[in-house]
């Protein structure tokens, strides 16, 4: 085990800055890119929704 | 052999390929998860402080992957896209296009992580050297790739001028691979070679290959999530598409 506590964790031997701003940007990327990935099928499956809707009334 | 070319043509087409990467994505995100948790644990409780570099070099578990992930998505992209370009296959372009966010995220993290990593140590966020010039290029070749397909209307001729600057920008990745031996650069050599033991100390090496899986689980599972959306969005004219029971109106 490399710390002692919590604290000496986050401190990371004084480069909490460099280590944690390297971490954070990694994992807030990874957290927003399925969100967005995800979103923009969700979008296109709506858009499809709307079109055979649309088709299905002009052939009525 | 007659029945593996027939099978590999039939996942080439979107209509197989959709509800396939659907049953994979959740495979992927679990492997993430299990082999990202396991390369944190090792990454920062496992493997020991740096006698040269403290902690601070603990941002090796994400500045190595992500860079190595930035330059395997160009070269698989680019596959895709010579590929497309040779067989004019539907699923070749949309792959590629699938890959480029990721890949630019990955070179983006790269950098990022880079200059962290670079402050501390080297006192200098930047320097204009081989290895960090040549990977800011691969950066924008990813951007350049994404910017001139959305530029073209039409998804087809969008695929073929992306696929020539993405086969072009290929030159880029031996250059970057190879910056630290060939030019005199800031950067240390490489971290893991192939010819040689690797210098550092084992359960660093552990805790950096788990990452690297990690990273290259989440990057299959995010572009196969993104590809699904685009064959939603190119094949919508296609009568399978409406068979689909996510499209069916509830």
């Amino acid at each position: 085990m490399n710390w002692g506590s919590a604290a000496e964790f986050f401190a990371m031997g004084g480069h909490a800055f460099y280590v944690w701003g390297a971490f954070g940007a990694c994992a807030l990327l990874m957290i927003v890119e399925p969100i967005l990935a995800r979103r923009r099928r969700s979008n296109a499956l709506d858009e499809l929704r709307r079109e055979m809707r649309a088709r299905k009334e002009s052939n009525e | 052999m007659s029945n593996g070319i027939i099978n590999w043509f039939r996942f080439s087409s979107p209509q197989t390929f959709y509800p396939l990467a659907g049953k994979l994505i959740p495979w992927f995100w679990a492997l993430t998860a299990a082999f990202g948790l396991a390369g944190l644990y090792i990454g920062f409780f496992v493997a020991p402080t740096d006698a040269q570099q403290g902690e601070g070099y603990r941002i090796i578990f994400i500045h190595v992957p992500a860079s190595w992930m930035s330059m395997f998505l160009y070269l698989v992209m680019a596959f895709w896209a010579a590929l497309g370009l040779g067989f004019n296959t539907r699923l070749s372009g949309m792959m590629a296009s699938a890959l480029a966010p990721t890949g630019a995220l990955m070179a983006f993290l790269s950098l990022w992580t880079g200059a962290l990593w670079g402050k501390p140590m080297w006192g200098t966020w930047w320097v204009w050297d081989a290895r960090l010039t040549s990977e800011l290029i691969l950066f924008f070749l990813y951007l350049g790739f994404i910017a001139l397909q959305s530029a073209i209307d039409d998804a087809r001729r969008a695929d073929k001028a992306g696929a020539v600057l993405a086969l072009v920008g290929v030159v880029n990745i031996p250059i970057i691979y190879f910056s630290v031996k060939w030019w005199n650069t800031l950067h240390q050599g490489a971290s893991v070679s192939l010819t040689k033991s690797p210098s550092m100390a084992q359960t660093m090496l552990w805790g950096m290959l788990l990452m690297a899986l990690a990273f290259w689980m989440y990057s299959i599972a995010v572009s196969l999530t993104r590809v699904r959306a685009i064959i939603l969005e190119r094949e919508r004219h296609a009568g399978w598409i409406e068979e689909l029971s996510e499209v069916k109106p509830s």
